[in-house]
């Protein structure tokens, strides 16, 4: 067997230090090791986005990372973004809009969904559908979840506009 | 879905890597963004005792547009890609061709060397890189060498990459001229049923100079001189069109898989190389 890595991660803003086989996929990790068991294992083969986690600013599917590869990095899931008694916007939105029906796929689109709104914080509907592409829904939800997070959208930009 | 053990390292520079390709062998295997290679390997499809991630090795993940050239590392991202303002003024056809490939997280960690690199005739940057005459640079023990990418593809996931060899990055001169990059696909991530990458040259109403390769019609990316060819000295009119697409067939050599027998993927070859020349026409 090989030897165990000492990996460290921050994630939700929470230091965790752990020894692991370095084929440990980060979504075990998350799930089984920290018990963080938002991100969900759909397709476990980089197609579904239910593991979709944010790594150093940037959306990853964590059923494709090996947790060796993220060592040092800081990480967000669903839970750093928002309780139940603190909903994120996008949380919220989802809520109001009907944006789920299952939830299974919803923590993935909901993370994805807070990176897309930092990249593009007012999007079409064109550029909400282009990238969430790759999170898939298969309760045919995504009329709702477009709207979810167009409404997001506009809330986070008016609080964003009252705070200045 | 888990893996075969493996061991894993993450060295800091190139000399570390080759020093560990140089002890295992054929059994280490470097790592780029892993998402070509970790579904491989939790598919157990790929045995890699010795993985090298190159994360942490520097130098190679830089866009430079130059006067005359581009480079481009190997550890450059397709969403690095899209997101470069000055590689998009000089070079689109990268960002329209990237943005065909897989969805947003994947581009967030596919990179161009590993597109290039790992030979499966199913990645869209091989095809992109022998339209554009692109160069690959390849490091090994014995140094630096070159390679162009239109010699690089010997046959699925065998290219003229030794196995000591790391791929550092990708060398193209500026392109000229009108650009497209279409592909025709089952679904969002798919790989092409068909897409082709042209470049074409317009001088007054002709056509001087064309490039066109093909992408997932072999076992090998495509480079298609021939349909340049026919191309050239014309006005790109229907006749042209057709002269083209059926130089084109001549050149690729499809198989019957998921994505439809050979009757078919020859129609859409055909159906996609039509569209994107009338496309990189109405650009030049």
């Amino acid at each position: 067997m090989s030897k165990k890595k000492h990996i460290t991660l921050t994630v939700n803003g929470k230091q965790e230090e752990f020894l692991a086989e370095p084929r440990e996929l980060l979504i075990y990790t998350l799930r089984e090791r920290l018990n963080i068991t938002g991100p969900h294992i759909g397709c476990e083969t980089s197609h579904c986005g239910a593991c979709t986690v944010t790594i150093d600013g940037k959306s990853v599917k964590s059923c494709t990372m090996f947790a060796v590869q993220a060592e040092g990095s800081e990480i967000t899931t669903i839970e750093g973004l928002g309780g139940p008694d603190d909903l994120h916007p996008l949380q919220e939105a989802f809520k109001e809009h009907h944006g789920l029906q299952c939830g299974y796929c919803t923590p993935g689109m909901i993370t994805r969904a807070t990176k897309l709104l930092e990249e593009i914080p007012n999007p079409t509907e064109e550029e909400i559908r282009f990238g969430m592409a790759g999170n898939i829904c298969r309760c045919t939800g995504y009329q709702n979840i477009v709207k979810s997070i167009q409404a997001a959208a506009t809330e986070m930009n008016a609080a964003k506009e009252a705070a200045e | 879905m888990i893996p075969a053990d493996f061991e894993y390292y993450r060295p800091k520079d190139l000399a570390g890597v080759l020093s560990i390709l140089e002890e295992h062998g054929d059994d280490a295997r470097v790592m780029a963004g892993g998402h070509s290679l970790i579904p491989m390997m939790k598919l157990r499809m790929a045995d890699v005792p010795h993985l090298i991630d190159l994360q942490d090795v520097g130098g190679m993940a830089d866009i430079d547009v130059g006067t005359e050239s581009i480079s481009i590392g190997a550890m450059v991202t397709q969403h690095d890609i899209i997101d470069n303002a000055a590689l998009s003024a000089a070079a689109p056809i990268l960002a329209e061709a990237a943005l065909q490939i897989a969805d947003p997280q994947v581009r967030y960690m596919g990179t161009v060397g590993g597109n290039v690199a790992n030979g499966d005739p199913g990645n869209d940057m091989p095809g992109l890189m022998q339209c554009l005459d692109a160069t690959f640079t390849l490091v090994g023990a014995d140094g630096e060498r070159s390679i162009p990418a239109r010699e690089f593809y010997e046959a699925a996931y065998m290219t003229a990459r030794e196995d000591d060899e790391v791929m550092t990055g990708v060398t193209l001169p500026l392109p000229k001229g009108g650009y497209a990059y279409q592909k025709q696909k089952r679904k969002i991530g798919d790989y092409a049923t068909a897409a082709a990458a042209v470049m074409i040259v317009k001088e007054g109403d002709t056509c001087v100079s064309a490039s066109v390769a093909m992408t997932n019609l072999s076992d090998t990316p495509i480079y298609s001189e021939a349909a340049g060819a026919a191309l050239v000295g014309t006005s790109v009119d229907d006749a042209a069109l057709k002269a083209a697409v059926t130089a084109m067939l001549g050149d690729i050599d499809p198989s019957e898989d998921n994505r439809g027998p050979v009757a078919f993927k020859n129609h859409v070859a055909g159906v996609i190389l039509r569209r994107t020349i009338e496309l990189a026409w109405s650009r030049a």
